[in-house]
Formats: C-alpha cells, structure tokens, sequence
C-alpha cells in the first residue's frame, strides 16, 4: 500500500503500457479474452487515479504540485523523469483514465486485429496521461509526441475504409490515409518550433525542470544570441502558442481535426475530442502562461480573435454538415474555442476576479467538453455500425426503432449544447462572464456561435430521430445494446452530476487556478 | 581489465576470414554456422568491452602498445575511449546481423563472408588504433573489400558503376586525408604517428588551418558530407544487403569519426576556423538529403539518402564543436548505425520476396512479415526523431548544440528535416506495409526467419532502450566528449 | 419543517416523476400518469402551504423567505444559489401551482386514458382513433407516458424559474423549459410540420436566450452577484449602475444589461419581432399550448421582467419621462398588443387565435412595465395565466370533441377550424360555459371578470400617467381582443353545426371537463383581490389586497394611481363595443369569413401574418445556411486553408525532386560520374589490388601524399 501511494504517478503513468503489452501477450484468436482483458487493465489507471483523487487535499490552504517524484533520467542534458499533480492537471488525469475504459468498452465491436488495437489504444493512454503528469518540459514533450503514433495507426489502419480526399488534381488517397497522415505530420510539424524553443530553454536555463524555468525563466533579462530577449521570448511565446494552437484546435488550424475525427475509429474520435485536445488547452495553461506572462498578455487579444472564430465558423461549419460524424468533429472546434477564449482572457488580465472565473470556466469546460463530445462520438458510431452510413439525410424518424438510443442521443446533445443543469452550461457561462469584462466585443460575437451551437445540435436531432419515418430501416435496424449503454452511462451520470453540483470538481480547478495565476 | 581484447576483436573476423577460405565451398551450412559463429564470438567481445568501459576511469582503457615500424615511429597502438567504445559495440552488432541476414547469400557464400570479415576487422581497427598510421592501414582494409563485396555480390544492374565509385571516392579521400596526416607526421618533429602524441604537437595556427581541410573532408567524404555523398545512395542500392547494412551502419560512421578523431582532435585551431562555413554544408546534408528521400519511390535509394540526411547531423554535431553536440553526435553515431542497418535488413527482406524495391508496387505486408512491418516501424519512429526512441535522444543534443553554438538558424533550418522525414517514413510505411497486396506478389511474399526476427529484434532492443534509458550509454560519451572539448580548448 | 426547506422541495416531485417514468414506468400509463400527476399535486401541495406562510406574514417584502447554499467555489469566495419567495415569487407559485395541476389532470383525458391501442398508431403521430363494434372511437396517445414525462420536467423548470433566488438557477429553469416546450411542440415528431415548430420554437427563443445570457454575466460582472436581494434591493447599487456608460455610448450600464435582459424576455414571451415561433407552437397536443402559452413558459417572460424592474427602471422615478430600456418596452409591448390583436382576426384556426391574443395579451403585460405599472402588469399576469390556461384547455376540449365527431362520421375536416364547427354549446356544455366565461375575462367584461380588473388597471395606469399613445394603442387592442373573442366563440358554439362532425360532436370525459370549471372560477374570483380602493360602489368592499401584497416586493410600494373615470369608460366600452360587433358580424357565418369581402387585400395580409414567416425566412435562415455551408465549410475550410495545406505538401515535393533532377543528379553526380573516364585506369589499378599487391598500392599512396607534403613545403618556404 505504502509502495503504491508512494510511486503513484509513476504506476497511473505506467499501468497502461504495461497493460498493453500484456495484451500483446494474450492469444491474438481467443478475441473475447482479448477484449476483458484490456477493459480491465484499463481499469486498473482509473482505480489508482481515484486513489489520487481522493488523497488529494483540495483546501485552498495549501497549493502547489502533490505527489512529486523525481528520477534522473537524461542527466547529460539535465532533464529528469519528473511528475507532479495540481488540480489542473489531476482533473485532466481523471478525463483521461475515465474515458479510456469507456473507449474501450466501445471497441468490443472492432472485430480485426484487436490485439494491437486495444495494444496501441493503451499505449495512447499513457502517452496522453505523460503530458498531463509530467513537471519536465523534455518529458511533456516526449509523451506530447508519443502520443502521436497510436493515434497515427488507430486511424490508419481501424478508420473509417470507404471514402476519397483529392489533395490535387489527379492526386487522389483514402480519406482515412489522408486523415492519419495529415493529423500526424501536421501536429508534428507543429510542434517543431515547440521542440526549437525546449532546446533554447534547456540551452539558455541549462534545465528542463518545469518549476526552476516558471523561477528563472519569465524574469529573464538581457540579450540571447544577438536579439533581445524580449524578441527571443515573443518568437518563442508563438513557437509554444502554434503548436498548442493546433492541437486545440484554434481557428484557422482547425482542418485536420474534422478528417481525423471523422476517420478515426469510434472509439480514437472519443479519445480524441475527449483527451487529445485537451493536451493543447493544457498546454497552454501549463506552459504558455507560466512561461511567458507578459507575452501572453501582449498577444492575447490576437488568441481572443482566433478562438472566437473558433467559436463561430466552428459552430456555421458544423451546421453546414451533412456527415452526422464531421458534425460533431466541427462541434469540438467550436466548443474548445471557448476554453481558449477563458484562457486569453484570463491572460490579458491575470491576477482579476474576471481572469480567475474565466480560468475556472476554461479547465471545466475542458473537462465537460470531454465527457460530452467522446459521448456524442460514441452514439454516432452506435449508428453508424448499424445503418453504416453517417449522412443525415439518410436516416430520419428513427425514433420509434430506436427509443433507447435517441433518448440518450437527446441527452448527450443537451450537454454539448450547454443546456442549463447539464455539465456544459456552468463552463460557458463561467468563461464568458470572465472573458466579457475583459473582451466584452470577443464575448458578445462568440454569441453568434454559441445560437448555431443550438441550430446544429437540433439539425442532428432532427434529421436522425425526428421527422417522417425512413421505411427502409424498418426492421434493419436494433436499439442499443445493454454494452453500449454500459459505455454512456458513467458519461451521462457525470453530465447531470457536474450540472447539478459541479463544486467537486470546480474546487479542485479553482484551487489550482488561484495557486497558480490567483 | 581484460588483456588483449581489443586485439582480440580486430583480429578475430580477418583470421576467421581466412579460415573460412579452407572451408568446403560446397558445405553451405557449416560455411553460414562457422561465419555466425565468429560473428557472434565478435558480438560478444564488443558487449564485453562495452560493459567494462568504466566512464569514470582513464580516458583510453584496454591499451595494448607494441612497435610496428619504429624506424617510422609507427606502433600499433590501440585502445577506446567513450566514443569509440559504443562504436565498436555497434560494430559488433551490425556484423552479427549483418551476418544473420546474409543466410540468404546463395553464390559464393564463402567468398562472401570472407570479405564481410575483412572488412568488420579494419572497421574495428579504425575505431580502436590509436596510431595514426595503423589507422590508415585499418581504414583501406575496411573500405577495400566494400568494392569486392557490391561489385561480385551487388545488384546486377549498377553494381560496376556503384563499386567504381564508390572506391574512386573513398579513395580519393582517404589519399587526400593521408597527405594531411603525412604533413602532421613531418610537421610535428615528434616522429611518431602516435595520436596521443600528436595531440600534444600544437602546429602552428597557419599549418592547422591549411590542413584541417584536407583532412576532414578526406574522412568525411565517407560520412557522406555534402558534395560529396553522392557515392553513397548508389553504393547503398548496388550493394548485397548485408554490406549496406555495414556501410550505412558503420562504414560511414568510420569516416565521420576519423574526421573527428584526426582532423578535429589533432588540428583544433584549424577546426575552429573551418568549421562554422562546413557546419553549413552539413545543413544542406541534413535537409537537401530529406527533401530528396522524400521524392525517391525506389525504396532502397529512400533509406540511401535518409542515411545522408542523418550522418549529415553527425557531422553537424561536431561541428558545433560544443559538449552538447558532440554528446549528440556521438550518440547519433550509434543510433543511426543501429537504425539504418535495420532500414537496409528490413528491406533486404522485402526485396528478396517481393523482387521489387518499387515503393508503390509494394503494399500489405504486414499481413505477411509483422515482425519486419513493426521493426521497420520502429527504426522509422528513429529517424523521425520520436521520443522514447535512440533517436530523439542523439538529435535533441545536438540541436541544443546548434543553438549553444550560437547557430539558431542552421537549427531553425535544419528542423525541417524532422517533419519531411516523418513525411516520408510514412508514407513508405503505409505503402510498403499497409493497404492491400498487389496482386502480382500474392503467393510470393512469406514471414522472415527466426533467426531474422532475432537479429531485428537486437536492433529494436538497442533503439528502444537508449530511448528510454539514455545512461545506458551518456555517461561514457560524456566521459570521451570531455576530453575532446579538453583538447578544443574547453570551447 | 421550516418554510425554507418547504420551498427547496417545490420543484423536485416533477423532477423525479420524469425520471421515474423514462427510467422504470414508460410501459405502463396509469403509473406514469398518477406519478406525474401526484407529482403536481405534491408541489401543488407545498405551493399552497408556502404560499399560505407567504401571505401571513406582515412585510413579507422586507422579510422575505430566502435560503442558499455556495454552489461554485470561485477564487477566493463562492457563488451561492438559492431559493427566494417575496410577494412576486408567491403570487406567481399560486396560479402556476394551480394552473400546472389542472393541465396534469386534463392530460389524462386528453390523451384517451383508458381507450384502446388504434391499429395504425404510431409513436411520432397523434393517434388515428380504434375501430370499436363497427365505428371509429378515439385511441390511446401511443406515447402517453412519455407525455407526462415531459411535461413533468416541463414542471420543475417552471417551479425552479419561480423559486430562484437568482438570475441563474432562474436562467436554468428557464432554458429547461425551452427544452422541454422543444420536446412538446416536436411531440408528435413525425409531422414534419411540428419538426419544424419545434425547431423554430427553440431557435427563436436561443436567439433572446444568448442576448440575456449576455446581460446575465454584464451584470454579474458589475456587481458581482446575481442574486436578486442583493442587487434589486440595494438602490445605491442601482443608482451607480444607472449612472456608470456602458460599452455602447449613451445607455448606461444599467440600461444596456436591462435592454439585453428585456431581449431575453421578447424571445420567451413571443414579442414581436420574436413572436413567429408561438403561433407554430401550436403543433403540440393541447394541454402543452396551455402549459406553454398560458400557465408558464411565456409568463417567465413576464416574471423576468417583473423580478428585474428596479434594474430596468434604475434612475427613473414615479412620474418621470421613462428612460430608455422602459420606451422600447412601452413600444414593444403597445405594439406587440395591437399587432398581435389584428393577426387574431383573421386566423382560422381555434388554437391559433388564443395563440395570437396571448402575443398581444403579453405585450400589454410589457407595454405596463414599461410605463412602471408595476403591480398592475403582475395582476394581469396572473389573471390571464388563469383564463387564458382556461381557454385552451376549452379549445381543446372543443377540438376533442370534433375529433369525436369526425371519428364517427369519418368525415375529412380539419377538426380545429372554426368554420368547421358551430353550434356546439348545446353537445358540450361545461365547455361551452366555462369557455364563455374565459372569453369574457381576456375581453374584459366589466366588473365580474378577472380580466377586466387587470386589463382597466393598465389603462388606467396608461392614462393616469400620461402616457395617452400607449394607452390608445392599448385600447384599440382591447376593442380587437373583444371582437375576435367574440368571433370565436360565435363561430364555435353559437349558431347551427356547418358539419357533420360538429352534430356529432360530444362533451369531453370528466378529466378534462373538471379542470375548466376549476380554473373558471379562478378566470372569475382572481380579479376580485386586485380591485382599486376608490372604485365606485365595489372599491372598498374587498380592500386593493393585491396591490398592497405585491406592491411590496419593491423597495418602495408604488402608490396606486389616482381613480378616473375616463379609463374605465373607455374600458367598458371597448369591451362590450368589441363583444357585441363581434357577435353581430358573424352571428350568421357561414364557411366564408364575413370579414374577408370588405377588408380585401388587407385581411390577406393579416391571414398571412404580415409575411414575417417568409420575410423572416428569405432574410435570415437561407442566409444563414449558404454561410455556413458555402462560405464556411466548403469555402474557408475546404479551399482557402486545406488548400494552402496542400500547396505546402506539393511544394515540397516538388523541391524534393528539384533538388534530385536539376542538381542533385546532373551537378553533384556528374562530378562523380566526371571522374568516370578515369575510371578505367583505376580500375586497372584496382584489379592489380585485388590479386593482393597491397605494395604497390601504398606505394602510389605514398607518392601521392609526398606530392602533397612537397607542395605543402613550398608554401611554407614562401
């Protein structure tokens, strides 16, 4: 017992990789071990986050990261193997570990290769969980880029199989290549200036420990390599803010996202929208503020405008759709612009009322938002492996033979709408009431997007459940099972759960947010 | 301190080569199990010296020192220090490999290893002589047999015109080179071809910077350097695979090393002054080379040139002539060398069942060889800078080098590379391995062997744990890195 | 048990009836009805006592029951949420407790409890009606517990919206009820008509939503807090919102949060121009229309506007010129009135008239608070939540009815036009009176009904305060209200059956008839607590209790307005003038409209709702498509910046093989190849090497590095 408490961090980093290569292990034939299996190593993280959580002080007394462990790890270059949790990053923890299950409860129906899918989808949890638990910037980067692969192959190889994407004239590849190859090389590509900057941190600093460059870096004075470092830090900031940026995704970075999401096996969408763009939210909190204060608040104003047009031509975008799947990948666009808009915002003013309440909103959003897209993500695949069709003009008035689903397809869309006493509303309206005083004009035209919030969530609703009955599902076409319902239910019960009462989680956010920009 | 080691390891493979040859050339078996046999024995000594390299200790360790020549003040004189002692580990392990894979050399088996081993010796000689002239001799012995093996056993089509050029090159350089090393011998007075004393010979500050080029280029045209790496796609293409695996995996890094062991470490002056202009054809190296894989739909000529792309950071790592880059090349060196001998086995092994090398007439076999599909994955996830993976260890030095060196736009440029290599590893990744079969090869394509799956999965082992353990191998590089700089001048 | 901990109960039996109902009971209808029901009767129940406490208490304005708990931890200190019942919020829970408990009941019978499955019903549809021993009876809702479900949770939203202690858990229950009045319109899913009702209903009301979500975090932003006590009640706080400018120039800060708020409260209570969802609203069964136009969803409007008035009249005193956020109610509202007023005549449809003179009714509501009849636009809300929930719960009743009849008969009529009815007072009495009854109150017949005494106080207020074009407007509305009213019930009882249907047309079942003499009552007694102290003859004799009681939610209770005679005659007289036209012109209707010849062209306009539907449409809705799928998506996504993606791929593969053809190959390697020719000599010499004459290799190597070290002495020489 002792020995758990102790590493706990280290074994909720670990426990999934090793989980998947015990999987890797299991005869690849016998598919039903395979599937039980990997559900229940994937278990085992959450149980030890819940340990975490639990053993987590969340009084506003104390602050500042729990749970540190420290191991060198690449001494050469002075970057240690060092994690830590505040309640910013041990909220994005319990996103994590919670969806992973689920995701995996929904890949029972991946019938080829499940091995290596269930393999790889552990392997991404640790690579996302790495990001949020580590305290050294080589480490963030590592996981941030390791990240990348399963993903890379869940999408490549269990995509979506039918569909064409012409890049050019005449040149022609499979949406779910595209899709796989776009997502990766382009966030890579992102994060090259990111990787750039670590190096002239670690170079200039002569450490990676997150904690000394939040000391040493933002007092910096001087001159660096012939600039000024008020110029080298400005080019920096944005080096940090693109890669961020795309992983988010803000506009106009946005585009990968809507293929990779649409492409992606069920369960990689929900993990993706859930998860993986939390990673750059996090990013920015973690890193972008704490490391570049003034900067941050220079430019500001421009990320403010980005995410509001995130914000809306996310939300036209995806009420422009007639594939349910890129619907809901556009939602996301629109939803994580608001977290962007509370992080610019509480940028532009640290230290205020406004920029605390915005952060709050920000993180849970984050969290909302996971829960939400990775449930609409999964009842989207649900009847897709039914009807295996996404267009929404193909479906229509399912309702009656479906009863089940559309009730919790109506629910689920209720929470991405940000329906007051659903999880969503509180989050949006905490970063709008902080971002109003501070970009009251930003605020008052992201409400453009948040009416088309409405218009797309009930142009989905409407076309799938609704209107005149599609007579050739009649009889093709069974409710969920009592599996996929397993899945949803730990996502609804939160939704209501977090709408109702949401100050456990909210005080463990606000009490990292006031440690960290109060 | 184990006596005669390194003797031991250099002379192994030749005297077995020479062993070999009274072999019944008809007994292919015994011919395969006695070179893997050797090969392994090689393997094993290198894992020895490896593992008793103490970093802490002095700076050269199992020194053996006998006269030769003394009328010259030639001795052979040998040991390693933490640059070298990785390398001859690596060495050991493309030669074991190497050997592995080569089971599949059907004409003139015996021939073949025999050269194979040659060649492992004056490699091993390279790395471990401390005596300039002995280094030579090393030298010509490994880049020698490098013509026999592409022009008997290499690809019918360019094998002439490969091997030609291929030894008109190195040649060409290592003369070049030696002319250098000559004018040092007289220059210095010392009488000695011995580098420890050479080291302290301080030429003249005009002297050092006339012959540093000479030198460098001479070595590093074998490390492909930028203009002249040109013999090195096609020697790659042209050659059986085994040898590519042993040019790209070692015999490159032969010359990247002697240009840093003798033009860097004897001439520091004239380093300083010629290396921030080389630097820049190092950058041209590391991104033109990318770019041009990228085009490449020959498979084998894509790995050729991702091999220019990433030695040309080996050289750009020395040449920030800082701890953080040699740290990153030095490592590099290995990490490239364990990486691309994959690469060359992986596609040795697609070439020899599916007969083309044509990347988009290939696809779908990783339903076929997965252990191959992943292990070329993995090697890919390397070159691509991954983390978790040798590679990203070696190249993240070497651009906080750059960036110490007070170069921030040659790392700035040069991080392209990462993102076209990833463009196109993956792109051979998911044509090469993924998608469907084309029809043509159904029926032609079958899992490797065990003993290939073996020889994969050493190399795999050695990436991924440099990736996650790095102190597996820094504190030794550290220990070489620090006398180097000790010599530079403590820049 | 303490009021408080009474109050916080209110909302939740509904709450759990929905989830019980969805979650266990949905299969079995009288278990899902009498949960929902006990549901209704249980915050009925506790409504009553509450409100009983409520008015026994002196001051409860002052005093009044409040109770919260912290609810988000927000930096240093914590935002609380609560429950609040002052003299507003207690009148409210009155007719709305009432008003939701009879719509309950009235489900049942609406819904054919008790009948048997129809052979083609489906859910989605409204139910075909079973063939029993030979000819047609009404079935079952297919969908019956589901109903009750939805409009359960239709209830807590209303009972939260009422209890709330603060704009945001007001805000909460307020945006349920949009969602549930979605889910009621869209109740029979399958029409795509009432899809597309649905859809307007939501979408029209979000776009006031956003706007008041707007004003909701301006105005926590200026003064930290959303509860009402707190900011209504402190008048310097008001003061110093009223005088601090705001983002927009010239209107205060507290005049732009009031206008955004005011914004919310047109959408929801259907004021023009967001009025065009309500009319559609009426595609859901019945009950939902009272639910949702009379009883609740657009009374919050109303209730909103009330609970903020301090805030929206921030600076203005009795008897002063209105400031700004009061002009544009004033105008909304006497606009909205009269407009509304002239559409209702036209309509056909028994439904959509009551819809169309509940428009204009709460535009009178508006029009008073903004000229500060405070209590008087609270009185007339709640009498007319109780006559108007009476009138459509008859019309339904009615419809009820002549779907009987058309059942029997199998004619193919619509059941809800008027012209298709007639006569009918003698098949369904209790409708007929009790309909009778609610009409007069919304036309204001003097001094019995509810309505006249809420509606004579507006005018009065109107005229006694000088504001004559409101009260013009206002009284031209009313003389409309009268006629159409009296049209409808013309139409509807009086006179001979135009169908077969409407001879054969039968009361409704007791379920439903119950609730209309309950609420008949109501549609009569309520106006009586609310009669002014110096009325002739009557004043006096029930003391002005309401004005007394729910004047004192603010600060300072406003004196009532001096009694004169000219209002109230101009009360009576359009009331009875309207009433009597009405009966006259269509006494003797018969399938055409008798107005139809002499209005001519503008009855068209009228019949067709000013065109604001398709104005509506061609200017905002297929704008708003093309941008979102043409310019959005398919042009910036898919063009502009997936584009410059691929344009960056291209160009690096095109630089890839520039590098390998044009230099690469030809220049680099032709240097190589260059060094061919010589190739030929050296590979001589190469041969030689292979038979092993290492010798005479080094020898040539030799040579040459003395070639070099000479050339290197010479420049060392010189």
């Amino acid at each position: 017992m002792q020995l758990i408490t102790d590493n706990i961090l280290a074994l909720i980093l670990f426990s999934p990789l090793l989980g998947g290569l015990i999987v890797m292990l299991l005869p690849s034939e016998n598919k039903d071990l395979v599937r039980r299996a990997a559900l229940a190593l994937s278990l085992i993280p959450f149980i030890l986050t819940l340990v975490a959580w639990f053993g987590f002080n969340a009084s506003p007394e104390v602050d500042g990261f729990r749970f540190q462990q420290q191991v060198a790890w690449y001494p050469a270059i002075n970057s240690s193997f060092h994690l830590g949790v505040d309640g910013l990053s041990l909220s994005m923890v319990l996103l994590t570990t919670l969806l992973a299950p689920a995701a995996i409860l929904a890949s029972f129906s991946v019938e080829e290769k499940i091995r290596s899918y269930m393999a790889l989808f552990l392997a991404l949890e640790t690579g996302m969980l790495g990001v949020f638990l580590s305290l050294d910037l080589l480490l963030f980067f590592a996981f941030w880029e390791l990240g990348l692969v399963p993903m890379y192959f869940l999408i490549d190889q269990w995509g979506s199989k039918t569909g064409e994407r012409e890049l050019w004239s005449g040149m022609k590849v499979s949406a779910r290549r595209y899709a796989s190859f776009k997502f990766m090389v382009y966030t890579m590509a992102g994060s090259l200036g990111l990787l750039l900057a670590i190096q002239m941190l670690g170079v200039v600093s002569g450490t990676f420990d997150m904690l000394a460059l939040f000391q040493s870096w933002p007092g910096l004075t001087g001159s660096l390599f012939g600039l000024s470092v008020e110029t080298v830090k400005a080019v920096a900031f944005w080096a940090f803010a693109i890669a961020f940026a795309i992983k988010v995704p803000v506009w106009p970075f946005h585009t990968w996202l809507p293929d990779a999401h649409t492409e992606a096996p069920t369960a990689g969408s929900m993990i993706l929208a859930g998860v993986l763009l939390k990673l750059g939210a996090y990013g920015f909190l973690r890193l972008v503020l704490p490391l570049y204060p003034a900067e941050a608040e220079q430019y500001a104003p421009v990320l403010a405008l980005l995410a509001t047009a995130a914000i809306i031509f996310g939300a036209l975008s995806a009420y422009g759709q007639t594939d349910f799947k890129r619907l809901v990948a556009y939602s996301s666009v629109n939803h994580m612009g608001f977290v962007v808009l509370g992080i610019a915002a509480a940028a532009f003013a640290t230290g205020t009322e406004s920029a605390t309440i915005a952060l709050n909103g920000a993180v849970l959003q984050m969290f909302n938002h996971g829960i939400s897209s990775a449930a609409m993500f999964f009842l989207v695949g649900v009847i897709y492996e039914r009807t295996h069709t996404r267009d929404l003009g193909a479906w229509g008035g399912l309702f009656p033979l479906v009863p089940v689903f559309g009730g919790l397809l109506i629910f689920s869309s209720m929470s991405s709408l940000g329906l007051p006493g659903l999880n969503g509303f509180v989050s949006e309206f905490l970063v709008v009431r902080g971002a109003w005083p501070i970009f009251t004009l930003f605020t008052a035209l992201s409400m453009i997007g948040l009416f088309f919030t409405g218009a797309y969530i009930l142009k989905g609703i409407a076309s799938t459940l609704h209107g005149p009955l599609n007579e050739k599902w009649k009889g093709h076409l069974t409710d969920i099972s009592r599996r996929e319902v397993l899945v949803l239910v730990p996502l609804l019960v939160l939704m209501l759960w977090l709408g109702l009462w949401p100050a456990w989680l909210l005080s463990v956010i606000n009490q990292a947010v006031v440690g960290l920009f109060g | 301190m184990i006596p005669y080691i390194l003797s031991a390891i250099v002379f192994l493979p030749i005297l077995a080569g020479a062993v070999l040859l009274f072999l019944p050339a008809r007994n292919r078996q015994l011919i395969y199990r006695f070179a893997l046999a050797v090969a392994f024995l090689a393997f094993l000594l290198s894992i020895v010296v490896y593992f008793n390299f103490d970093a802490a200790g002095p700076r050269y360790q199992f020194i053996e020192k006998y006269d030769w020549l003394p009328a010259l003040g030639i001795s052979y004189h040998v040991g390693v220090d933490g640059i070298t002692a990785p390398l001859v580990l690596l060495t050991g392990v493309v030669i074991f490999t190497g050997v592995i894979i080569s089971q599949r050399i059907d004409e003139r088996p015996r021939e073949f290893f025999a050269f194979l081993f040659i060649l492992a010796s004056g490699v091993f000689g390279v790395f471990v002589s401390l005596d300039l002239f002995a280094l030579f001799f090393f030298y010509e012995i490994a880049v020698f047999p490098m013509y026999l093996l592409i022009a008997l056993w290499g690809w019918k089509q360019t094998r002439e015109y490969a091997a030609m050029k291929l030894t008109l090159y190195l040649f060409i350089g290592s003369v070049v080179a030696l002319v250098g090393a000559l004018a040092m011998y007289f220059a210095s007075g010392l009488g000695t071809f011995d580098m420890l004393a050479l080291e302290g010979a301080n030429f003249s500050a005009e002297f050092q910077n006339f012959w540093f080029p000479f030198v460098f280029f001479g070595f590093a045209v074998l490390g492909g350097i930028f203009p002249f790496h040109n013999w090195s796609p096609d020697g790659h293409v042209a050659a059986p695979t085994a040898v590519s695996m042993f040019h790209a995996g070692v015999l490159m890094k032969l010359g990247a090393f002697a240009a840093l062991r003798v033009g860097i470490m004897l001439l520091p002056i004239g380093a300083h002054t010629h290396l921030p202009w080389i630097i820049i054809l190092t950058l041209v190296n590391v991104v033109y080379g990318a770019f041009i894989a990228m085009v490449q739909t020959d498979f084998k000529y894509m790995i050729g040139f991702s091999s220019v792309s990433h030695m040309g950071l080996v050289t750009m790592g020395f040449a920030t002539l800082n701890y953080n880059g040699l740290v990153g090349a030095s490592v590099q060196m290995v990490s490239h060398g364990v990486m691309t001998a994959l690469f060359f086995a992986v596609v040795g092994m697609v070439y020899d069942q599916a007969h083309t090398r044509e990347i988009p007439k290939l696809g779908g076999l990783i339903r076929f060889m997965p252990f191959a599909a992943v292990a070329f994955i993995i090697a890919g996830l390397v070159s691509m800078g991954m983390p978790g993976f040798s590679g990203f260890i070696a190249e993240f030095p070497i651009f906080m080098g750059l960036w110490a060196g007070g170069y921030p736009l040659i790392a700035i440029l040069a991080i392209i590379s990462i993102a076209v290599t990833a463009a196109y590893i993956l792109r051979a990744v998911s044509r090469v391995f993924f998608g469907d079969l084309p029809a043509e090869l159904e029926g032609h394509v079958h899992d490797i062997r065990p003993s290939e799956k073996l020889a994969l999965g050493v190399l795999c082992l050695i990436m991924i744990t440099v990736g996650v353990y790095p102190n597996i191998i820094l504190p030794m590089v550290q220990s070489g890195v620090n006398a180097v700089l000790a010599l530079l001048g403590g820049a | 048990m303490t009021t408080e901990i009474l109050i916080w109960l209110i909302p939740l039996p509904p709450l759990l009836a929905f989830f019980l109902i969805l979650l266990f009971t949905r299969r079995n209808h009288a278990l899902s009805h009498t949960l929902g029901v006990g549901a209704a009767f249980l915050s009925w129940l506790l409504g009553m006592i509450v409100f009983l406490a409520a008015i026994g208490v002196e001051h409860l304005g002052e005093q009044p029951f409040t109770s919260s708990v912290g609810w988000l931890p927000l930096g240093s200190d914590v935002f609380s949420v609560g429950v609040l019942i002052d003299p507003l919020s207690a009148v409210t829970l009155f007719f709305v407790a009432w008003t939701v408990l009879m719509i309950f009941i009235y489900s049942i019978g609406y819904h054919n409890f008790g009948q048997p499955k129809g052979e083609h019903d489906v859910p989605g549809l409204p139910p075909h009606g079973a063939n029993q021993h030979g000819h047609g009876v009404p079935s079952v809702e297919p969908m019956y517990a589901r109903f009750f479900a939805f409009i359960a949770l239709f209830a807590f939203g209303m009972f939260t919206l009422v209890v709330s202690d603060n704009l945001l858990t007001l805000f909460v229950g307020w945006e349920i009820m949009g969602l549930c009045s979605y889910l009621l319109i869209g109740f029979w899913y399958a029409k795509p008509s009432a899809r597309a009702a649905a859809i307007k209903a939501f979408i029209t009301t979000r776009v006031g939503d956003v706007f008041m979500l707007l004003g909701i975090v301006a105005l926590y932003a200026a003064t930290g807090t959303l509860n009402f006590r707190q900011i209504l009640y402190s008048p310097e706080l008001l003061q110093q919102l009223a005088s601090t400018p705001s983002v927009i120039a010239g209107l205060s800060a507290a005049g732009l949060i009031g206008l955004l708020l005011f914004i919310g409260a047109v959408g929801k209570s259907a004021q023009w121009p967001l009025h065009v969802w309500l009319p559609d609203a009426m595609e859901g069964p019945t009950p939902v229309s009272a639910m949702i136009h009379a009883a609740t969803m657009v009374s919050a409007g109303v209730y909103m506007v009330l609970r903020m008035f301090p805030l929206l009249s921030a600076g203005w005193e009795h008897g002063a010129p209105l400031n700004t956020t009061m002009t544009v109610m004033a105008f909304i509202g006497a606009f909205t009135a009269l407009f509304a007023a002239t559409i209702a005549l036209t309509q056909k449809d028994i439904k959509r008239v009551l819809a169309y003179s509940t428009i204009s009714q709460l535009g009178y509501m508006i029009a008073a608070l903004g000229i500060g009849a405070y209590v008087a636009a609270a009185f007339h809300l709640v009498t007319h939540a109780f006559f108007k929930a009476l009138l459509f719960l008859g019309s339904g009743s009615v419809i009820h009815g002549m779907e009987h009849g058309v059942l029997h008969t199998g004619e193919h009529i619509d059941p809800q036009d008027m012209f298709n009815m007639g006569g009918l007072r003698n098949r369904m009495p209790i409708t007929f009176w009790t309909f009778l009854i609610g009409g007069l109150s919304l036309s204001g017949f003097p001094l019995i009904t509810a309505g006249f005494w809420s509606k004579d106080e507006i005018l009065a207020d109107a005229f006694g305060n000088g504001h004559l074009l409101v009260f013009i407007t206002l009284a031209v509305a009313a003389l409309l209200t009268a006629f159409y009213t009296m049209r409808q019930i013309t139409l509807t009882f009086l006179g001979a059956p135009r169908t077969q249907a409407a001879e054969h047309a039968s009361e409704s079942v007791r379920t439903m008839t119950a609730p209309l003499l309950v609420l008949a009552v109501f549609a009569i007694g309520a106006g009586w607590v609310g009669i002014p102290e110096h009325f002739p003859g009557l004043g006096g004799l029930l003391p002005g209790w309401f004005h007394e009681f729910v004047g004192g939610t603010l600060v300072a209770n406003p004196e009532a307005v001096a009694f004169s005679i000219e209002p109230l005659l101009v009360s009576v007289g359009v009331a009875l003038g309207g009433l009597t036209l009405g009966w006259l012109v269509y006494r003797k209707a018969a399938e055409a409209d008798p107005l139809r010849k002499p209005l001519g062209a503008i009855y068209g306009l009228l019949e067709n709702k000013y065109y604001f539907d398709e104005l509506y449409d061609s200017l905002f809705v297929q704008p708003a498509k093309r941008l979102a799928e043409g310019f959005s998506y398919m042009f910036l996504d898919r063009q502009v910046i997936d584009g410059a993606l691929h344009r960056v791929a291209q160009a690096g593969l095109s630089l890839g093989s520039i590098f390998r053809n044009y230099f690469d190959a030809p220049v680099v390697n032709g240097f190589g190849d260059l060094t061919g020719s010589l190739t030929q000599s050296f590979g001589r010499l190469l041969r030689k090497v292979q038979t092993g004459q290492v010798q005479q290799y080094l020898l040539f190597v030799a040579l040459l590095a003395f070639g070099g070290l000479f050339y290197y002495l010479l420049s060392v020489l010189q």
